[in-house]
C-alpha cells in the first residue's frame, strides 16, 4: 500500500546526491593531507571542503534517509496512505532550500567553521540558517510520524504497533529532543552574533549545548540501520525475527539512555566539572546495552534462517546462510564493522583512555568506521530492498550489488584501520597539511597513503551504488507485490502498554536530560565573565 | 514476556530463557565496564579538573596570571613546576615549553581568541583551551627529549601550522636555568 512513492524517492535521491558529492570531497581531503600532495597553497580550501563534507554526511544524508524511510515505513507497516502528504512535501522543500542556503556560503569560503561550528569562530549567517531549515523540515517529519501513529492507534485500539513503526516513531522522538540542543545554540547564541546583533558569546556553554545534540545524533543516524536489522534482514534472508519484544526494548533503551550522555564529548573541556563527566561516563556505558541485545537477537534470527535452510552444528550453520543474497552480505559486513567500531567506542568512553586519543585522527577513523561503515552500508541495503517497491521495476543486477557491498566493506577497512593507527601515533585531526619530513611524523606517512587508497575504493563503490539505483529506474516493470517486514517467531497480536507506547519513556528521556544537563547549563549561565568576543572566520587578524 | 498470542510452546519458553540469560550477561558486562571506569578514576593520576575557573581573553595580556611576563615554567617552593601557557591563532606562548624530567608538572592554560586544543605527543596531556575558561592538567615526564605539542581543534585557516614543542631537560639543567630567570621557556636554555 504505497501511495507516496514520489515523496519517498525524492528524499532518498536528495540524500544520495549529497552523499555522492561529499564522498568525492572526502577523498580529495584525504589526498590533500597525505604525503602524495605537497603543501596546499591555500589551506582555506581544505576547511571549506571539510565543512561541506561534514555537513552533507552528518546532517543532510542521515536526516533525509530517516525521513524518506520513515514515510515508507508509515505506509508499508500501517498499510494505509500517509496522512499529511502535503506537509511532508513542505518538510522536504525546507530541507532542499536549507541545503542550498547552507552550501552557497560554504562554497564561497564564507563559512569554513566545520560542521561542529564551535564558537567564538563565527561564519556567514546563511550557513546556520540553512542548517536550521533542514532541521525544521525534519521536525515536520517528526510531527507527521506522531500524527500517523496516533490516528492508526485510534482506528486499531489495543493492537500491537508494528515493530518497524514503533522503532521509527521512537527514532523521530529521539531526534526531536536531540536536535533541541544545537537548535538552542544556533538560535540563541550563534545567529544573533552572525547577524551582528551581539558581539560576544559563551563558547563553553555553546559546547555544552552542542554536546546535547552531538551524542544522540549518532543514534538518530543508526535508527534506520537498526530498523533494517530487526524488520528487514530476517525476512530478506528467509528467516524469522527471534524476538519482537527484544526489539521494542532496544529501541526504548535508545530513547532513554542515548540522550543524557553527551558530556563525554567534553571530557577534556574546562567548563564542565569532574562529577558530571563521571556521571555521563556511567550513562555512556549503559548505551552499550541496547546494542548488545540487538547483536544477540539478530545473530539468533540469522541462525534461524540458516537452520530453516538445513544448516546444522554449533557453527556449521554459518555455511548454510544465503551468502549470495545482498542483504546477507550487508548485515555481515555491518556487524563486523560494528564490532570493531564498538571496541573502539569502549576506549573513547573512559576518561583515562580518551586522554590518549581525544581529537586525534583516531576519532575521525572511529566514526568513519561506525557511521560511514556499519551504518551507511545498511542505508545501501535499505535502498536496494525498497527500490523495486518505489519504482515498480526490478533490481536484478545482484552481481553489481554484491560488488558494491564488497568494495564498500574493503574500502572502509583500508581507509579506517590506518586512520586509527596514526591517531594513536598522535596525529591531530582537522589539519590541511602535515610535515611528513619531520622525523616524528615520518612513520605516519605510509599509513595515510593507505587511507587514500581505501578512500579511492570507496569512491568506486559509491559510483557502483548510484549505477545500481539508476539502472533500477530503467529496468523492466514488475509487480513487486505488497512490501513485507520480518515476522517474529512468536508474532504478538497484543503487547504490554509499556512496549506499545512512549509516554513513560519520553518522560524519562526528558527528565534524565534535565538532570544530567540542567546543572552544568545553569552553572555556566550564572557564572559571570564567561562571554568572549566572537571572531569572524576568514577575517584578517 | 506475557503476550497474548499463539499458545506458548516449549520452544517459546526455551527461547525466552536464552534471551533472559543473554540480557543478564549484557547487564553484567556493562556493570563491569562502569566499575572499571570508576576504579581507573579513583586510582589514576589523570583526572578531569574539579573546578571551573574563568579568564577574560580581552584582558589576558594586561592583568592576571596570563600576562606575557608570567607565561612559561616556574619552579615552585615545593619543588614542583607550574607551566602557564596561552593559545592564540595560530601559535602557543611559549612556543616551546621547557620542563624538568621526573618532576610533578601542573599546566594552567587558556585561549586568547577561539577554541584550541592542547596535546603533548606520547603523553596523556590532552585538553581543550576554551576562551573564557582556564584548563588545568597535571602530569610528569619520565624521559628527556623534545615532543610535539600540536593544536588539535580547528581554530581557523592557519590551524595546520599551530604546532608547539615541549622540551624535557634533566633536573640539574632546569635548576640552573631557574636561578637565572623567574619564568622559563626553551629560549632561556
Ligand atoms: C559515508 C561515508 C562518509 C561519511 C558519513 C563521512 C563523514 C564525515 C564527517 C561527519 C566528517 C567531519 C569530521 C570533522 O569535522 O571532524 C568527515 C571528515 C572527513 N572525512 Fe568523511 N565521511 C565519509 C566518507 C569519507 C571518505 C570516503 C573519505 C575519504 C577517504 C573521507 C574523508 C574524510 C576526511 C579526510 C575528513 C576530515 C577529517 C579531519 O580533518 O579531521 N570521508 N567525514
Ligand atoms: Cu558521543
Ligand atoms: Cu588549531
Amino acid at each position: 500500500m504505497l501511495t507516496s512513492k514520489r515523496l519517498i524517492l525524492a528524499h532518498f535521491w536528495l540524500a544520495f546526491a549529497a552523499f555522492a558529492g561529499a564522498l568525492l570531497l572526502g577523498e580529495w581531503q584525504m589526498f590533500i593531507r597525505s604525503p602524495l600532495h605537497a603543501w596546499i597553497s591555500n589551506p582555506e580550501w581544505y576547511y571549506r571542503s571539510v565543512t561541506g563534507h561534514g555537513t552533507a554526511m552528518a546532517y543532510v544524508l542521515p536526516t533525509l534517509v530517516a525521513m524518506g524511510f520513515g514515510y515508507f515505513i508509515t505506509e508499508a507497516a500501517l498499510k494505509r496512505p500517509l496522512i499529511g502528504r502535503a506537509w511532508a512535501w513542505v518538510g522536504f522543500g525546507l530541507a532542499v532550500v536549507g541545503t542550498i542556503t547552507a552550501v552557497i556560503p560554504v562554497a564561497l569560503g564564507a563559512a569554513s567553521v566545520l560542521y561542529t561550528f564551535y564558537p567564538p569562530l563565527v561564519g556567514n549567517p546563511f550557513y546556520y540558517i540553512g542548517v536550521v531549515l533542514v532541521v525544521v523540515g525534519s521536525w515536520i517529519w517528526v510531527a507527521l510520524m506522531s500524527v500517523n501513529l496516533y490516528r492508526w492507534k485510534k482506528d486499531n485500539p489495543g493492537a500491537a504497533v508494528p515493530l518497524a513503526m514503533f522503532a521509527n516513531v521512537a527514532g523521530s522522538y529521539l531526534w526531536a529532543w536531540t536536535s533541541v540542543g544545537a537548535a538552542i545554540e544556533l538560535l540563541f547564541q550563534i545567529l544573533p552574533v552572525a547577524l551582528g546583533l551581539r558581539t560576544t558569546i559563551d563558547a563553553g556553554l555553546a559546547r555544552v549545548f552542542f554536546s546535547w545534540t552531538l551524542h544522540a545524533i549518532v543514534y538518530f543516524w543508526l535508527m534506520p540501520t537498526y530498523i533494517a536489522y530487526y524488520t528487514i534482514v530476517p525476512r530478506a534472508i528467509g528467516g524469522r525475527l527471534y524476538s519482537d519484544s527484544m526489539g521494542r526494548l532496544s529501541f526504548i533503551l535508545f530513547l532513554v539512555v542515548a540522550m543524557p550522555i553527551g558530556v563525554h564529548h567534553l571530557f577534556m573541556d574546562p567548563q564542565v566539572g569532574g562529577g558530571f563527566k563521571f556521571l555521563h561516563s556511567v550513562f555512556t556505558a549503559l548505551v552499550a546495552l541496547p546494542t548488545l541485545l540487538t547483536v544477540f537477537t539478530i545473530c539468533a534470527s540469522v541462525e534461524i534462517a540458516a537452520r530453516l535452510r538445513g544448516g546444522r552444528g554449533a557453527l556449521g550453520w554459518i555455511r548454510a546462510l544465503p551468502w549470495r543474497n545482498p542483504m546477507m552480505l550487508a548485515i555481515a559486513f555491518s556487524f563486523v564493522m560494528l564490532g570493531f567500531g564498538g571496541a573502539g567506542g569502549l576506549i573513547n568512553m573512559s576518561y583515562q583512555l580518551d586522554a590518549v586519543i581525544h581529537n586525534t585522527q583516531w576519532i575521525t577513523g572511529h566514526f568513519h568506521l561506525i557511521f560511514g561503515g556499519a551504518i551507511v552500508i545498511m542505508y545501501f541495503a535499505i535502498a536496494y530492498d525498497v527500490w523495486p517497491h518505489l519504482t515498480g521495476r526490478a533490481l536484478e543486477c545482484h552481481g553489481l550489488i554484491r560488488a558494491q557491498l564488497w568494495t564498500w566493506f574493503i574500502g572502509m577497512m583500508v581507509l579506517t584501520f590506518p586512520w586509527h593507527w596514526v591517531g594513536i601515533l598522535g596525529m591531530p585531526r582537522r589539519m590541511a597539511y602535515y610535515d611528513y619530513t619531520d622525523p616524528a611524523l615520518a612513520p605516519q606517512a605510509n599509513w595515510v597513503i593507505m587511507s587514500v587508497i581505501g578512500g579511492a575504493i570507496l569512491v568506486l563503490s559509491g559510483i557502483l551504488f548510484l549505477a545500481v539505483l539508476i539502472r533500477g529506474h530503467r529496468a523492466p516493470q514488475i509487480d513487486p507485490g505488497p512490501y513485507r517486514f520480518s515476522v517474529a517467531v512468536h508474532q504478538p497480536r497484543r503487547v504490554p502498554v509499556a512496549l506499545n507506547s512512549y509516554g513513560l519513556w519520553l518522560s524519562l528521556m526528558v527528565g534524565l536530560t534535565l538532570v544530567n544537563y540542567g546543572f552544568p547549563i545553569l552553572h555556566l549561565l550564572t557564572t559571570p565573565g564567561t562571554d568572549v568576543p566572537a571572531i569572524t572566520v576568514g577575517a584578517q587578524k | 514476556m506475557t503476550h497474548d498470542h499463539e499458545p506458548h510452546g516449549e520452544g517459546a519458553q526455551r527461547a525466552e530463557r536464552i534471551e533472559r540469560r543473554w540480557a543478564t550477561l549484557s547487564v553484567g558486562i556493562v556493570a563491569l565496564l562502569i566499575v572499571m571506569a570508576a576504579f581507573a578514576g579513583i586510582h589514576q593520576a589523570t583526572m578531569p579538573q574539579p573546578v571551573l575557573e574563568t579568564a577574560d581573553p580581552r584582558t589576558l595580556h594586561i592583568a592576571g596570571e596570563f600576562t606575557e611576563a608570567n607565561l612559561g615554567s616556574s619552579l615552585e617552593p615545593d619543588g614542583s613546576v607550574m607551566v602557564r601557557a596561552i593559545g592564540q591563532q595560530y601559535s602557543f606562548t611559549p612556543a616551546c615549553i621547557v620542563v624538568p624530567v621526573g618532576t610533578p608538572i601542573a599546566f594552567r592554560a587558556t585561549s586568547a581568541d577561539v577554541v584550541h586544543g592542547f596535546l603533548i605527543d606520547g603523553t596523556n596531556v590532552n585538553v581543550m583551551l576554551v576562551p573564557g575558561y582556564v584548563s588545568t592538567i597535571a602530569t610528569r615526564f619520565e624521559t628527556t627529549g623534545e615532543r610535539h605539542m600540536p593544536c588539535h581543534e580547528f581554530c581557523g585557516t592557519g590551524h595546520e601550522g599551530m604546532w608547539g614543542r615541549i622540551r624535557v631537560v634533566d633536573k640539574a639543567t632546569f635548576q640552573e636555568m631557574a636561578t637565572r630567570h623567574r619564568r622559563l621557556s626553551c629560549v632561556d636554555q
